[in-house]
């Protein structure tokens, strides 16, 4: 464990030792913040004339506000984590450090656990925008805190899915672009996968449908906290970290 | 301490280490000498268990290198041809981490950090980002990280490339320090540079090991005649160089004046002839002062390459002690 977290540490340093860390989190605080508010402010106006109607039924701040941020949310998620997991390998094979790690009295698994959890890190630091943002609901309302708490429970499961995507995809290159750009392609893919759905009922369509990461998110968002897409998660994150360590492995015989 | 049998590397047709044998005693300096390419980069990743062989074994502290690769990293400390540094840390931080990754103890991490600071000299920059560091100064980083648990073996993989002359030198000085306490290879095309630090020699030629002995042996070897040079005041040039060639066992003479006004000559003595008694003697008494008498030997350059001329020659791994 020790060694986990000595590589996650170090990781985590040089995240904010460089400034992508910093671009990072302007740029989701900036487009959620942005997101955020808008979707406030449409709410506010809607209570106001759902109440001059005569509407007696309060709106559900949860269902018109916070549900719909969670969408959106990981959606700018999928679109920024190949920039945290771009550099994971790939800068490591580029300036030679990498042989330092292998070198070194470590586990291949520990290499990936560490760099993995650096990476995670990272993620919970840009999400933590979305959770200052969303407490300024408490302030001026009473919105249900446990959707809130599956949303970013499910924030965090499909941000570790994308995130070992990502990390397998560096160990591919030493050039963090290409990396990016293929982790990028992946996610999209993985995305639009539940398209299928719309059009074909047929089994195969739905094993496609399936394997879409934002299918699986939804639940979270209304609150749903459901084993299979727990499962899905977790299966995932591990199919990403077992190809992670053994191209790691694969690394020694194609060098 | 270091046992290497049989080892051959291919990557995929090419063949970068074909079937080498060698043995390192404990507290040696070994240089690995070669061209670009001739295979001490590979043969060292094996030894750090970076690659695994193709066929044959290495062993280091008696310790496999394929059946358990942490306890044999345990027992290595490795500076690859480009230092392993991360250019956006400070040298202390990138010595804690690493020295976390060798796993010392926490509580024992800012001692030995010190300790390899001052011996690398490099204590005064410790808040330094290495990426603001010069080559040099990388250089001792990577020799820092290297040793910062101890290891019984080194194994350093052109510790001089693309140094200035100085900083070679210094270099050479901290590795020549390191010897009394660790077993070293040291992988390298600059000869001299093996020749001022390294006990044992081996020669590998595309892949294959051509020859390992001492540096004194590899000169005793390449020719059985003596070169000796010696420096004579009060005489002509002329007549030092006839009464030279009247030595018995002298084969040729080659005289001149100096700035100072001594002679200076160089003398190749005749096979299996020990010329110098003689020498000196002629010198004495012809009256004449002899300021200076030193045998020279062919250089390692000369040895290495008439060793590697023919490129693809069949293997002779010999040692003789």
């Amino acid at each position: 464990m020790r060694n986990i977290f000595t590589i996650c540490g170090k990781e985590v340093k040089s995240y904010f030792a460089s400034p992508i860390a910093y671009l990072l989190m302007s740029l989701f605080g900036i487009i959620f913040g942005f997101m955020f508010f808008s979707t406030t402010a449409y709410f506010v106006k809607m209570g106001l004339q759902s109440q001059m109607m005569g509407r007696q039924q309060p709106m559900s701040v949860n269902e018109f506000v916070i549900q719909g941020l969670f969408g959106n949310a990981s959606v700018i998620c999928l679109f920024l984590i190949p920039l945290i997991s771009m550099r994971l390998f790939a800068e490591e094979k580029r300036s030679g450090t990498i042989e330092l790690l292998m070198t070194s009295p470590l586990h291949d698994w520990e290499i990936t656990m560490g760099k993995w959890l650096g990476a995670m890190v990272m993620y919970l630091c840009m999400i933590l925008i979305a959770a200052a943002d969303i407490s300024l609901l408490f302030a001026w309302g009473t919105p249900d805190w446990r959707p809130i708490a599956t949303g970013f429970l499910g924030l965090i499961f499909q941000g570790g899915t994308v995130l070992a995507i990502g990390t397998f995809i560096s160990t591919l290159t030493k050039n963090q672009i290409v990396a990016a750009a293929a982790t990028f392609t992946t996610n999209l893919l993985l995305w639009v996968l539940s398209w299928v759905s719309a059009y074909n009922d047929a089994a195969w369509g739905k094993v496609v449908a399936y394997c879409s990461i934002l299918t699986h998110f939804e639940p979270f968002s209304r609150g749903i906290v459901d084993t299979k897409d727990v499962v899905f998660y977790a299966s995932a994150i591990f199919l990403g970290l077992f190809l992670t360590t053994r191209s790691i492995e694969s690394m020694r015989w194609r060098a | 301490m270091i046992k290497v049998e049989g080892l051959t590397k291919r990557y995929a047709r090419h063949v970068a280490v074909n079937n080498i044998s060698f043995e390192v005693g404990k507290g040696e300096i070994v240089g690995f000498l070669g061209k670009n390419g001739a295979g001490k980069t590979t043969t060292m990743r094996v030894l750090t268990c970076f690659l695994p062989p193709t066929a044959g074994k290495a062993s280091v502290a008696g310790f496999d290198c394929v059946e358990q690769p942490i306890d044999v990293k345990k027992n290595i400390g490795y500076l690859p041809e480009t230092p392993p540094v991360y250019p956006d840390m400070s040298i202390q931080d990138y010595l804690a981490f690493v020295a976390q990754l060798k796993g010392i103890a926490s509580a024992e991490i800012p001692k030995r950090v010190n300790e390899v600071m001052e011996r690398t000299s490099i204590g005064d920059r410790r808040a330094t980002l290495i990426g603001k560091l010069s080559k040099g100064f990388r250089q001792r980083v990577g020799i820092a990280q290297a040793i910062i648990h101890n290891p019984p073996v080194l194994i350093l993989d052109e510790p001089t490339s693309g140094l200035d002359p100085q900083q070679q030198k210094d270099a050479r000085e901290l590795i020549a320090s390191l010897s009394g306490d660790h077993t070293i290879i040291l992988s390298t095309h600059i000869l001299s540079e093996v020749e001022q630090s390294c006990s044992k020699v081996i020669i590998i030629n595309a892949g294959e090991i051509i020859t390992m002995d001492t540096v004194e042996n590899l000169h005793k070897r390449r020719s059985g005649t003596e070169m000796v040079t010696l420096e004579v005041g009060g005489a002509t040039a002329q007549a030092v160089r006839q009464k030279m060639e009247e030595v018995r066992g002298v084969a040729r003479v080659v005289a001149s004046t100096n700035s100072a006004g001594a002679v200076t000559l160089e003398v190749e003595g005749m096979e299996n002839f020990l010329v110098r008694p003689e020498l000196a003697k002629a010198v004495v008494q012809s009256g004449w002062s002899l300021l200076e008498m030193r045998t020279v030997g062919a250089s390692l350059e000369e040895i290495f390459l008439d060793l590697t001329k023919a490129e693809k020659k069949a293997p002779v791994a010999e040692e003789s002690k």
